[in-house]
């Protein structure tokens, strides 16, 4: 079973198409890979599904629920979690207090088993702004593994972060495969490659392919458009 | 806790042995400051705690004054029940521009808010029959008493003022140690995070405006039956910056920031007054100066130096 | 008076407040429009302007034109001095941030308006205009005897009055040929446009921001000079100009020019036109409850077109 659909998901601005007819499935438990040049609309598409973005026509739906009409909170209320491509946590907040607030519980011990996962437990009561920013990251990372949603949406998750930290990042998510369904937007193809199930290439708003890893590392027209550019 | 809750009772207890010890005109002074105070919580409420800044605050006071006063001047009310109908008239003002105005963010919910603000102060000076405008009207002191306390007596009424003033802090209080207060915080610190994290921040934002809106309309309406005085300046763009100074001054985001900001700019006010009419150049000078230095205001201060567990 | 002189009359009244709006409102406009931020003080820059003027109309003494000629040149640039000033010691200090600048121009009103209290007094003071003659207005109609002109009793206005449209129009087009056709413009659009890549050409942000906030203020304060021949001078006077620089303002879509122009005529008209005919605080109450409206549901403005 599918766990989100859209059908011919599109989004106009002033004369522009963002998004044009996506259709995407996403099932039960895979990690699900979106790639694709700058500008191809990934992160208007995953807007979108998230309820941030009101789209022009199409239809979400998750867990067999027409979600299209319903914002953003009742959304995430339903098991999707969202982290941004820019980092945003709460800087005036302690680590615990971001991950009660994600939590939607103030019980300290479920908060600090949370951080302890991407291990950052010994710094729980420190503001989140203070953090480094490879830790702000895994911390926004975890606001949204620890609400243990049905669907977590990562939207560039490994942007900025050194070699070592991806290396902890893979892992943590590698780790929840299996329970928790994943979209990933990426631009490391080595992270891309090394946890996805699934891919699914945008371009100019639009599906080019969609497939295994093989199948999109083989696929001539994907090269053509974008594996072949320097910023794959 | 503990800490916060000791401080809150001691502040209470403080204020309850001054109304027996200060001499009348500060005792007079001190009553008025607890009302003003009240108002500036109702304001810290959406200000301090949500992140929204309203310039349109006097309405809400002005609802609550012009509810009561006119339920008892035109319609015979009593006290108690008029004090009802105060409170009800800023509740549903407060409600309606939060439909209205929360539709808008940042610059232009302050402008919004104020041109309600401007709209319902030259309301009351169109109805000038029944709101005598600018003049105002005087409430008689015989209908100025609830349940056989005469609230004209200078004791009693203080602690009428110090008993709304301790509603309006426990209120408060207790909802910043709930979830409903923590959301607000996250709304103030990061508004689309917390819509992404799954709270509906419209309706929070709608409740906290309401529950602002209301206990600045409890402290119009207290203020008009205390002082048994409604007037329209109490409804101008001034009576909308007052809070906000009185807040940024005190500390906003603080449970006892707004009365010490009350207390502090009533006295600096009175005793200016006393040399210059252009009294009102202290506001100007301490708005700029906070906003230059001291953002956090006095107890935001006292958090970051000195105790970080401060409410 | 008939209904058609009265209309003409109220037109002419309307078209006086629509010129000194245009420039008061301009100002507001072109701070907001560049560097993103609101004055709550402009309306007191107007103050300044006027009561500038008394001071120096009343040092220079003489013919009332020599006054009126040195108050408008004097006046204006004092105002934008003190404005500049204010930008650099207190505006960029909070990084222009628009809230903490709100909060610091609300502050930067008390203090000029009671500065004003304090040294000018509470008086309203007039300022003699350098000439006004009594223009007589002709009505034409057909009548019993066909084709007729008269001139209706009350129907007149003065020369000086004409003189503060036209300047004002002779104003901005001043300003607009400030604003394309020299370099100084084109800095003060590109710093518009986008602050980070103004920096990155080497334009001087923070100048240009200080003399953007200081050109607003002199706006404002040359509208005042302009009319305070007619009105008069008072230390409150601030008031009313700023709460009608924002509809306007808030009307044509925050910073565009030629939406300022054109809202400020049809703010400037009606409110002359709605105050000859009905209650000047019901027709208040309804603009200022429009323009709230306008700010909630079309926050772009009547003219601007919706950002994508």
């Amino acid at each position: 079973m599918s766990v989100l659909q859209t059908k011919g998901l599109t989004k106009r601005y002033a004369g522009l198409t963002a998004v044009d007819g996506v259709d995407l499935t996403v099932e039960t438990g895979e990690i699900h890979a979106l790639i694709g040049p700058n500008g191809a609309g990934k992160s208007t598409l995953v807007g979108m599904v998230a309820g941030r973005t009101e789209p022009t026509s199409g239809e979400v739906w998750f867990k067999g629920e027409n979600v299209t009409r319903l914002p953003a909170h009742a959304r995430i209320r339903r098991g999707m979690a969202y982290t941004f491509q820019i980092t945003s946590i709460y800087n005036q907040l302690s680590l615990l207090g971001n991950l009660e607030l994600a939590l939607r519980d103030s019980d300290p011990a479920k908060a600090r088993a949370a951080l302890d996962r991407v291990g950052l437990a010994d710094r729980a009561e420190q503001l989140a702004g203070d953090l480094a920013y490879g830790h702000q990251r895994l911390l926004e990372i975890a606001m949204g593994v620890a609400q243990d949603p049905t669907l977590l949406i990562l939207d560039e998750p490994t942007q900025g972060l050194a070699e070592s930290e991806i290396a902890e990042f893979n892992a943590l998510i590698a780790s929840l495969a299996g329970d928790t369904t994943i979209l990933l937007i990426e631009h490391n193809m080595n992270v891309v490659m090394e946890l996805a199930h699934r891919i699914t290439v945008l371009e100019t708003g639009a599906v080019l392919a969609s497939g295994a890893p093989a199948e999109i590392k083989a696929n001539p027209e994907v090269q053509e458009a974008y594996l072949g550019h320097a910023d794959a | 806790m503990t800490r916060s809750i000791a401080l809150h009772l001691g502040l209470i207890a403080a204020l309850v042995a001054a109304g027996l010890m200060l001499p009348a005109y500060h005792q007079g002074n001190l009553a008025r400051i607890l009302v003003l105070a009240t108002y500036a919580m109702g304001y810290n409420v959406l200000f301090g705690y949500t992140g929204l800044l309203s310039l349109g605050h006097a309405m809400f006071f002005g609802a609550g004054m012009y509810g009561l006063g006119l339920a008892m001047q035109h319609g015979g009310v009593p006290a108690l029940p008029a004090f009802g109908i105060g409170l009800a008239a800023a509740a549903a003002l407060s409600a309606i521009v939060a439909m209205l105005a929360l539709r808008t963010i940042g610059v232009a919910f302050m402008i919004v808010t104020l041109m309600f603000a401007q709209s319902a102060y030259l309301t009351v000076l169109y109805f000038g029959e029944w709101t005598r405008g600018d003049e105002g009207f005087v409430l008689q002191q015989a209908t100025r008493q609830i349940a056989g306390l005469d609230l004209t007596n200078p004791l009693i009424r203080y602690y009428a003022a110090l008993t709304v003033f301790t509603a309006a802090l426990v209120i408060t209080a207790r909802m910043m140690q709930v979830r409903f207060g923590h959301t607000l915080i996250a709304i103030r610190e990061n508004e689309e995070r917390t819509r992404m994290l799954g709270y509906n921040t419209q309706a929070h934002k709608f409740a906290a405006l309401v529950i602002s809106g209301t206990l600045a309309g409890a402290a119009g309406a207290s203020y008009a039956l205390l002082f048994g005085y409604v007037g329209a300046t109490f409804t101008s763009v001034q009576y909308s910056i007052f809070p906000l100074l009185w807040v940024l001054l005190g500390g906003a985001g603080t449970t006892i920031g707004p009365f010490i900001g009350t207390l502090f700019m009533f006295y600096l006010i009175d005793t200016t007054s006393g040399f210059t009419n252009a009294y009102l150049m202290i506001v100007g000078l301490v708005l700029v100066l906070l906003t230059l230095f001291a953002r956090a205001g006095i107890m935001g201060e006292v958090r970051k130096r000195f105790a970080p567990w401060l409410p | 008076m008939e209904f058609g002189p009265h209309l003409l009359l109220a037109t002419l009244e309307g078209a006086v407040g629509a010129a000194v709006l245009a420039l008061t409102a301009l100002g507001l406009s072109l701070v907001f429009g560049v560097m993103r931020v609101v004055n709550v003080a402009h309306g007191e820059f107007y103050m300044l302007g006027a009561v500038l003027a008394w001071v120096v109309a009343t040092a220079v003494g003489g013919h009332p034109a020599l006054g009126f000629v040195a108050a408008l040149l004097i006046a204006p640039v004092v105002a934008a001095i003190i404005a500049a000033i204010a930008d650099l010691t207190v505006l960029k200090r909070v990084d222009y941030d628009p809230e903490a600048t709100i909060v610091a121009t609300i502050g930067l009103l008390y203090i000029m308006q009671q500065a004003a209290l304090m040294w000018y007094g509470p008086e309203a003071r007039a300022v003699e205009p350098p000439f006004n003659h009594r223009l007589a207005i002709p009505w034409f109609e057909w009548g019993e005897n066909g084709f007729e002109m008269y001139y209706p009793w009350g129907l007149s206005t003065t020369s000086y009055k004409l003189f503060v449209i036209a300047a004002a129009l002779l104003i901005l087009a001043g300003f607009l040929a400030l604003m394309t056709k020299t370099k100084i413009g084109l800095v003060m659009r590109a710093t518009q446009l986008d602050r980070d890549t103004a920096t990155t050409f080497g334009i001087p942000v923070e100048r240009v921001y200080a003399l953007v906030f200081g050109l607003g203020a002199g706006l404002a304060a040359l509208a005042a000079v302009l009319i305070v021949p007619i009105t008069q001078a008072h230390y409150l006077m601030g008031h009313d100009p700023l709460l009608l620089s924002f509809i306007v303002v808030i009307i044509s879509g925050l910073g565009s020019v030629r939406g300022t122009l054109v809202a400020a005529l049809l703010i400037g008209m009606s409110d002359g036109i709605i105050s000859v005919f009905f209650s000047p605080t019901l027709a208040k109450i309804l603009a200022t409850l429009l323009v709230a409206l306008v700010l909630v549901f079309r926050p772009q403005g009547l003219y601007g077109k919706k950002p994508a």
